[in-house]
C-alpha cells in the first residue's frame, strides 16, 4: 500500500492539475485536498440555507398563534432544516475535514480510494439537488420532521406518487451510500497508508477520532438505511412492515433510526473532539494531556454510542427494564467524554495561552460542551426525560451539541487550518467579531429553549400558549443574531483568500506533518515520504517529529 | 505549601457547593406546578441532578476561565509552557469519580423511577405479579378512576365507561389514582401534561395503560407530545382536576346532556383554509370533525 504512488502518474497528476486555478474545484479531481475543500464549501452553502429555515422559522415563533406561513410550511421548514443541517451541512463539512487533514496528518499522498473518494463527494450536490427539488413537487418537502416516524410520514396526503417524503427518503438513501463509501475510504486509509514510524500511538488524536467516527457509520449506516428503503417500500410500494392497521409495527423503524442516528451524534462530535485535541496544545503550548488516554476513549465511546440508542425512545413504547439499562448506559458515556474534557482543561491549564480566533472557538466549544453533557445526564434519567421528552429542553440540548460545541469546533478547525488550505492568513480582528456573534447569538437563541422545555412547550409546534411567549422572543432575537454573525466569516474568508497575507508554512509553530509542508501544499502533499520519529504534540521539547523533514 | 493549596482547594469547593446547593433549590421554579404525586419525585430528581450538574458546570468552566484570565502569553513571549504529558493519579480520580457520580444517579433514577411505576401497553399484566412496579406513591389514595383517551387527527376525547360520558375536557378527582387506556385510530400520538410531568407515546391500534395521581386542584394543559402531522400543535385539551363531589357533580351533569360539536381548532382552522380557497399551504390530512361529545368547554 505504501507504493501506491508510483513515479509516473505523480507526474502526470503535476501537470495536469498545475497551475492551482479556481476550475479545478468544479471538476472531478481526485485530489484529497482539493474534494477536502468542495465538500467544505458546499457544506457550508447548505448550512447557510438551512440556517434561513430556521429563521423562518423563529419567526414564526415570535408571536404565539400561527401569523407568518402555514402549518404545512412550517412542518416543512423544521423537516427540511433539521435534514439539510444534518446531511448537507455537517457530515459533509466534517468529510471534507477528513479529506483534507487525514493524509497529511498521516504522511500519505492521498486517500487510499481517490476515485471513490470523488464520487462519494459529487453525491452530495446530486442528494443536496433532490432536497430542495422536492419543494417543487405537489404536496410540498417531507412533513414527518427528520426521524419520519411512521405512521404520519407514510400518511401522504398529496396522493401523488412523486411527494416529498419519497424524494426525501430517496435523498437519505444517497447519503447513506455516500457517507459509507467516505467511510471505507477514510478508515482504509488510516489503517493502511500511515507513514513509516506512525505507530497508533504516534497518530494525532483527530486521526484517532476521525477513525472512531468512521468505523462508527460502517456498523450503524446500513441500519439507517435500511430503514430509510423499508420505509419507502411502505410508502410507495405497498409493503406494510410499519403500519400498525396491518400487523406491522411503527416502534421498529423507531429501533432502527435510533440504532444509526444516536450514534450519529458521535459521528459528528468525535471529530470536533479530535479539532479540539489538536487546537489547544498549539494555542496552549504544552502537549496534550493524557494523550494516549484521550485517544483510547475514543473508541470506549464507540463501543458505548452502540448501546444506548432506546435512551431516546423511553416515552415510546418501551418496556420498564429497557428503560432502565438504556438509561445507566447512556449514563456511562459521560465517563470517556469527561475523561477527554478534563484532559483538555489539564492542557490549558498552566500553559502559555494565545487567544486567536481557532482558540477562541475552541475553548467556547469546550464550554457549551460541558453544560450540553450535564444537561445530557438529566435527560438520560429516565424520570426526568419523561417529563421534557419531546419538549424544547431536548432543542436546547441538541443545539447546545451541535451548534454550541460541534459547529463551533468545526469553525475552529477551519480557522486553525485556514492559512494551510489557502494559503493566506485570515484577518483576525473580523474572526474575534466572528466568534463573539456566534458566542452570544448561541446563548440568546439555545440557552432559552431549556425554561421552556421544561415548561412544558413540546417541540415542533408552530403555535404555542401564550405562557411562553417571553422566552421564544429572546430565542428569536438569538437566531436572527446567528444568522446574522455569519457575515464577518464569509468575508474574512473570501476576502482574505482573494487579498489575504501570504501564508508561512507553519504561521502557529504547530507541531504536525501538515505544517511541515507548504501553504498550501503540493499536489501530492509530501516530496519524500516522512519517516515519524517521536509523539506528537512534543511542546516544551525540542525533539524533532521526523527523520527527513525540516522544521 | 501542600497544605494551604488544599485548604484553597476546599475552600474553593464549599463555595461551589454552596451555590451549587442555591441554584437546585431555585430549579424547582423552573417547573409547572406539582399537581401529581410523580411530579414532586421528579422535581426532586431534577433538582438533585440540577445541583450536581451546576457544581460540575462551575467547576470545569472556573478552571478554563482562571487559565484564559491568568495563563496568558506575553506579547513577545514565544516560549513554550512546561512539557507535561499527563499524570497517571489525576486521570485515574477523574475517570473514577465520574463513575460513582453516575452509579449514584442511576441508583436514584431508578428509585424514583420505580416509586413513580409509570405503566405503559407491555406492562398489562395482573396486579399480583409486578409489586416492583405497583408500590403505591400513598397509601391514603383511594381506588382508581377508569377513563378511555382517544386521540386521533387532531383531537382529545375522554370517556368514562360506567357513565357513558364523552368530553372532550379531561375531568378527574384529586387525590385518586387515575387509571387511563390510551387509544389511537392513526397515527402515534404522545399524551403529556407537563403539570403532572407524565408522557406516554401512544401506538396505533394499541390499549395503553397509564397511571398517575392528580393531587392538586385547578386547571392544567393536555399537550400532543409526538408529532402527528399538520395541526399537531393545536392538538390540545383541558385537564380539570376538582374534588370528588365536584368530579361526581360534573359527571351526572354531563351524563344527562345530549352530545353536541366540540369547538375543535384543527377542524375551524381546516375549513378556514378551504374557504379562501388560494391556499398557501401544502396538502394536508383532512381533520377529523369536530367531536360530538357531552361534554365540552362551550356546552355550559
Amino acid at each position: 500500500m505504501t507504493q501506491i504512488a508510483p513515479e509516473k502518474p505523480q507526474t502526470e497528476a503535476h501537470s495536469h492539475e498545475q497551475p492551482l486555478s479556481w476550475r479545478r474545484y468544479f471538476s472531478f479531481s481526485t485530489d484529497h485536498k482539493v474534494i477536502g475543500i468542495q465538500y467544505i464549501v458546499t457544506a457550508f452553502f447548505f448550512f447557510l440555507l438551512a440556517g434561513i429555515f430556521a429563521m423562518i422559522m423563529r419567526g414564526e415563533l415570535v408571536t404565539p398563534p400561527i401569523d407568518l406561513v402555514d402549518r404545512t410550511v412550517y412542518n416543512a421548514l423544521f423537516t427540511m432544516h433539521g435534514t439539510i443541517m444534518l446531511f448537507g451541512w455537517t457530515f459533509p463539512v466534517l468529510a471534507g475535514l477528513a479529506n483534507y487533514l487525514v493524509p497529511l496528518m498521516i504522511g500519505a499522498r492521498d486517500m487510499a480510494f481517490p476515485r471513490l473518494n470523488a464520487v462519494a463527494f459529487w453525491m452530495v450536490p446530486v442528494f443536496g439537488f433532490l432536497f430542495l427539488f422536492s419543494f417543487l413537487v405537489p404536496g410540498g418537502p417531507a412533513q414527518a420532521g427528520w426521524w419520519s416516524y411512521p405512521p404520519v410520514s407514510v400518511q401522504n396526503p398529496s396522493g401523488e406518487w412523486l411527494n416529498g417524503e419519497f424524494l426525501w427518503l430517496l435523498a437519505l438513501t444517497l447519503s447513506g451510500v455516500s457517507s459509507i463509501m467516505g467511510a471505507v475510504n477514510i478508515v482504509t486509509t488510516i489503517v493502511r497508508m500511515r507513514c513509516p514510524g506512525m505507530s497508533w500511538f504516534k497518530m494525532p488524536v483527530l486521526v484517532w477520532t476521525m477513525l472512531a467516527a468512521q468505523i462508527i457509520q460502517l456498523f450503524g449506516l446500513p441500519a439507517l438505511t435500511a430503514g430509510a428503503v423499508m420505509l419507502m417500500c411502505d410508502l410507495s410500494f405497498g409493503t406494510t412492515f410499519f403500519d400498525p392497521a396491518q400487523g406491522g409495527d411503527p416502534v421498529l423503524f423507531q429501533h432502527l433510526f435510533w440504532f444509526y442516528s444516536h450514534p450519529a451524534v458521535y459521528v459528528m462530535i468525535l471529530p470536533v473532539f479530535g479539532i479540539f485535541s489538536e487546537v489547544f496544545p498549539v494555542y496552549a503550548r504544552k502537549p496534550l494531556f493524557g494523550y494516549k488516554v484521550v485517544a483510547v476513549s475514543s473508541f470506549i465511546i464507540v463501543a458505548l454510542s452502540a448501546v444506548v440508542w432506546v435512551h431516546h425512545m423511553f416515552a415510546s413504547d418501551t418496556p420498564g427494564w429497557m428503560r432502565m439499562l438504556f438509561m445507566f448506559s447512556t449514563m456511562l458515556i459521560s465517563v470517556p467524554t469527561g475523561i477527554k474534557v478534563f484532559a483538555w482543561v489539564a492542557t490549558i491549564w498552566g500553559g502559555k495561552l494565545r487567544l486567536d480566533t481557532a482558540m477562541l472557538f475552541a475553548l467556547g466549544g469546550l464550554i457549551n460542551f460541558v453544560f450540553s453533557g450535564i444537561t445530557g445526564i438529566m435527560l438520560s434519567s429516565v424520570p426526568v426525560d419523561i417529563h421534557v421528552n419531546n419538549t424544547y429542553f431536548v432543542v436546547g440540548h441538541f443545539h447546545y451539541v451541535i451548534y454550541g460545541a460541534i459547529v463551533f469546533g468545526i469553525y475552529a478547525g477551519i480557522y486553525h487550518w485556514f492559512p494551510k488550505m489557502t494559503g493566506k492568513m485570515y484577518y483576525e480582528g473580523l474572526g474575534k467579531l466572528h466568534f463573539w456573534l456566534t458566542f452570544i447569538g448561541t446563548t440568546l437563541n439555545f440557552l432559552p429553549m431549556h425554561p421552556l422545555g421544561l415548561m412544558g412547550m413540546p417541540r415542533r409546534v408552530a403555535s404555542y400558549d401564550p405562557e411562553f411567549a417571553f422566552w421564544n422572543v429572546v430565542a428569536s432575537i438569538g437566531a436572527f443574531l446567528l444568522g446574522m454573525s455569519t457575515i464577518p466569516f464569509i468575508l474574512n474568508v473570501v476576502a482574505s483568500w482573494i487579498a489575504g497575507k501570504k501564508a508561512v508554512d507553519n504561521p502557529w509553530r504547530a507541531i504536525g506533518l501538515e505544517w511541515l509542508v507548504s501553504s498550501p501544499p503540493d499536489v501530492e502533499n509530501f516530496e519524500e515520504i516522512p519517516i515519524i520519529v517521536s509523539e506528537p504534540y512534543g511542546y516544551g521539547k525540542t525533539e524533532p517529529l521526523t527523520e527527513n523533514m525540516g522544521g | 505549601m501542600k497544605f494551604k493549596t488544599i485548604l484553597i482547594l476546599v475552600a474553593i469547593a464549599l463555595i461551589l457547593g454552596a451555590i451549587s446547593i442555591w441554584v437546585g433549590q431555585i430549579s424547582y421554579s423552573w417547573l409547572p406546578p406539582q399537581a401529581s404525586a410523580e411530579s414532586k419525585l421528579v422535581d426532586n430528581l431534577f433538582s438533585f441532578l440540577v445541583t450536581l450538574g451546576t457544581f460540575i458546570f462551575l467547576g470545569v468552566t472556573g478552571t478554563v476561565m482562571y487559565s484564559v484570565l491568568f495563563h496568558r502569553a506575553g506579547r513577545y513571549d514565544l516560549s513554550d509552557g512546561p512539557h507535561i504529558e499527563g499524570n497517571v493519579t489525576l486521570e485515574v480520580v477523574w475517570t473514577a469519580i465520574p463513575f460513582l457520580l453516575v452509579l449514584w444517579i442511576a441508583v436514584y433514577s431508578y428509585q424514583t423511577y420505580q416509586e413513580m411505576a409509570i405503566r405503559g401497553a407491555h406492562m398489562h399484566m395482573p396486579e399480583a405479579i409486578e409489586p416492583a412496579y405497583a408500590k403505591p406513591i400513598d397509601k391514603s389514595i383511594e381506588p382508581m378512576t377508569e377513563i378511555e383517551v382517544e386521540a386521533k387527527q387532531w383531537a382529545w376525547i375522554f370517556r368514562y365507561p360506567e357513565q357513558n360520558v364523552t368530553s372532550t375536557e379531561l375531568h378527574l378527582p384529586v387525590d385518586r389514582r387515575a387509571h387511563l387506556i390510551l387509544r389511537s385510530p392513526d397515527v402515534i400520538h404522545g399524551f403529556y401534561i407537563p403539570a403532572f410531568r407524565v408522557k406516554q407515546d401512544i401506538i396505533p391500534q394499541q390499549d395503553m395503560d397509564f397511571e398517575f395521581t392528580p393531587i392538586r386542584q385547578g386547571k392544567y394543559r393536555l399537550r400532543d407530545s409526538e408529532y402527528s402531522g399538520t395541526y399537531f400543535a393545536a392538538m390540545q385539551a383541558d385537564v380539570v382536576v376538582e374534588s370528588k363531589e365536584d368530579y361526581q357533580k360534573w359527571l351526572a351533569e354531563a351524563a344527562r346532556k345530549m352530545p353536541s360539536a366540540a369547538p375543535n381548532q384543527a377542524a375551524s382552522e381546516y375549513a378556514q383554509r378551504e374557504e379562501k380557497a388560494a391556499t398557501a399551504g401544502w396538502a394536508t390530512i383532512i381533520p377529523v370533525p369536530a367531536p360530538m361529545v357531552n361534554y365540552h368547554p362551550a356546552s355550559k
